[in-house]
């Protein structure tokens, strides 16, 4: 990074320091809380969507629908949601490479499971072998966001189902007098009204989903965990930036990121709730009322 | 059947190192998996009582503390439930793991006067102590937060009738506020230790390593799926039990409502229903 930095052994305490953090490991390394914080942009409106299905299919007047839509809140509800990230990736990568052997490979006669291990043919591997490295990451990563989105879309599903139902009742019924149908009334009434009622539970889901952003490392994400382990374990001599075991101050670091992520997520949130409370018959919007007259 | 039982003789307390030493290799049956895996919730249920039960008193003191006007306990308190519940606390273990591991490796002599026990500081790096703490600050920084709330929700009449029965300080505390705070938090508590049994899945896949392969259940349930690389039968398994598990969770919490709701008429009772509104 730095002219200064051929000769690391030589330098004194701050130069080694400016030259230690700059190395190409250590930029991978900020790269990775970009990674995360990637995840949790693209997580957050794909889980929203999944949770909206999910609320929508609880609500259904079509019985199967329904009952696939309570299935999919309930289940997430008595077990750890570690779990179900161990079950989906595995699940999910068989899944598609079944998929696929089924299409790209119809006249393979050998069982696919055979005793311990999972065979598909070698053009239905996903991604394929010859593929370049950043192919296989940026599998790893989708499946990781398909896994998160699953999970937490469950989550949301139940919040929104929640809000759905906490739409006053008369509001619906004034919909149906006007003349409007079923679906009018759920697309016109209950869904933009609905919002207020989902948001506690939407902020929550969102502080729980940064808090769960960790979890990447357990699924083969080279995330900002990983790279913690990697950097701060002891390196010998034999390295160019020798030092001991510094990976405390790797994780005290990553401690203090998610605190401020999740501190000034706290703050936005509060903003928006104050705004969409506005001019809503709740106690937060009574209460802007009064603080503005 | 025969050998099936016979699985559970050598694996039902295998997570606890007594039994069969190798685990299962080749030709997994379902009943080693069911075995193992129910074995391994014997940690979860450990490690999810005990920092429930220790935590729940350091928490009624941090809730105290967070709604005190001196500022010296307000603060520290303010500052222990932030940094707790506004950090994974996957990184909590690993961050945790890593200073007990810094410890100096010796032992602290403690003196009972008839007997001496040494304490040794390299127990803190094993699982049963160090993940048992990190459980323990982490869920009483949680129900911290939701006592507090409670604390404050107590009815300003309760007080006032308890002024006028001539009740001060330790008494008034001990038979007026904390009883209502208790009734007001415990829908809320109720969730936070559902929630805290799910997080001691965790422990294993955190630094604290397993030893001798003693794990949890979701660590035997990891080891069958990679095993027979077959995810569809050891996590279904393992969720199963933890649906169980939740379930006797609700059953006692909703025996201890029942007993701190008692007095009011039938229909104020709120029962305890398993709605998880994911606060945490």
């Amino acid at each position: 990074m730095f002219s200064f930095c051929t000769d690391p052994a030589s330098l004194p305490q701050l130069e080694w320091f400016a030259c230690y953090l700059t190395t190409g490991k250590h930029m991978a390394f900020y790269g990775s809380f970009l990674v995360v914080l990637l995840l949790l942009l693209v997580t957050a409106p794909v889980a929203l969507a999944f949770g909206f299905g999910g609320a929508m299919a609880a609500r259904a007047r079509f019985a199967p629908l329904r009952w696939f839509g309570k299935g999919y809140t309930a289940v997430v509800r008595g077990v750890p949601d570690i779990a179900f990230f161990m079950f989906f990736v595995i699940a999910l990568d068989q899944g598609i490479e079944w998929l696929r052997h089924k299409i790209r490979c119809p006249d393979w006669e050998q069982p696919i499971r055979q005793g311990n291990d999972f065979v598909v043919c070698a053009q239905a591997k996903m991604p394929l072998s010859n593929a370049a490295q950043w192919v296989h990451e940026a599998y790893g990563f989708t499946l990781a966001v398909l896994t998160f989105s699953i999970v937490f879309g469950a989550f949301a599903a139940n919040v929104l189902f929640g809000a759905m139902r906490a739409v006053p009742r008369a509001q619906v019924e004034t919909a149906e007098a006007y003349g409007m149908t079923h679906r009018q009334a759920f697309w016109r009434i209950t869904v933009p009204q609905m919002w207020i009622y989902a948001l506690p539970g939407l902020s929550n889901l969102w502080m729980i989903l940064i808090k769960a952003t960790p979890l990447l490392f357990l699924l083969g994400v080279e995330d900002i965990v990983y790279w913690a382990r990697e950097l701060g374990g002891a390196k010998t001599s034999a390295y160019s930036y020798p030092h001991p075991d510094w990976r405390l101050w790797y994780f005290l670091a990553l401690l203090v990121f998610y605190l401020g992520l999740t501190r000034v997520s706290e703050i936005v949130l509060g903003r928006i709730t104050a705004r969409l409370s506005h001019g809503q018959a709740t106690l937060g919007g009574q209460a802007l009322r009064k603080g503005a007259g | 059947m025969n050998s099936c039982l016979e699985t559970i003789r050598d694996y039902a307390l295998r997570s606890i190192g007594i039994g069969e030493r190798l685990l299962p290799r080749a030709d997994i049956t379902l009943c080693e998996q069911f075995t193992l895996i129910g074995s391994g919730l014997i940690w979860n249920i450990y490690f999810g009582a005990l920092a429930l039960f220790f935590g729940f008193f350091l928490a009624t003191a941090v809730a105290l503390a967070r709604g005190a006007r001196n500022a010296l306990l307000r603060k520290p308190a303010q500052w222990f439930i932030f940094v707790f519940r506004g950090s994974p606390l996957f990184i909590q273990f690993f961050l945790f793991y890593e200073a007990f591991v810094l410890l100096p490796k010796m032992g602290i002599d403690i003196n009972l006067g008839f007997v001496e026990i040494t304490a040794e500081t390299r127990w803190l790096t094993r699982a049963w102590l160090g993940a048992l703490i990190v459980l323990f600050l982490n869920t009483a920084a949680y129900s911290g937060e939701i006592f507090y709330g409670a604390l404050r929700a107590v009815p300003q009449g309760d007080i006032e009738a308890a002024d006028a029965y001539g009740l001060t300080g330790w008494r008034k505390f001990r038979r007026i506020v904390w009883p209502t705070m208790l009734r007001l938090a415990w829908p809320a508590y109720t969730n936070e230790a559902i929630f805290l049994f799910h997080a001691t899945t965790l422990v294993y896949f955190s630094g604290f390593p397993a030893w001798q392969q003693k794990g949890d259940a979701l660590y035997y349930a990891n080891y069958f799926a990679d095993k027979t690389f077959n995810p569809f039968i050891p996590y279904p398994i393992l969720a199963g039990y933890f649906i169980l598990l939740t379930l006797a969770i609700i059953a006692v919490f909703g025996l201890i409502n029942r007993r701190l709701n008692r007095h009011l008429p039938q229909e104020r009772r709120q029962m305890l229903r398993f709605r998880p509104n994911y606060i945490r």
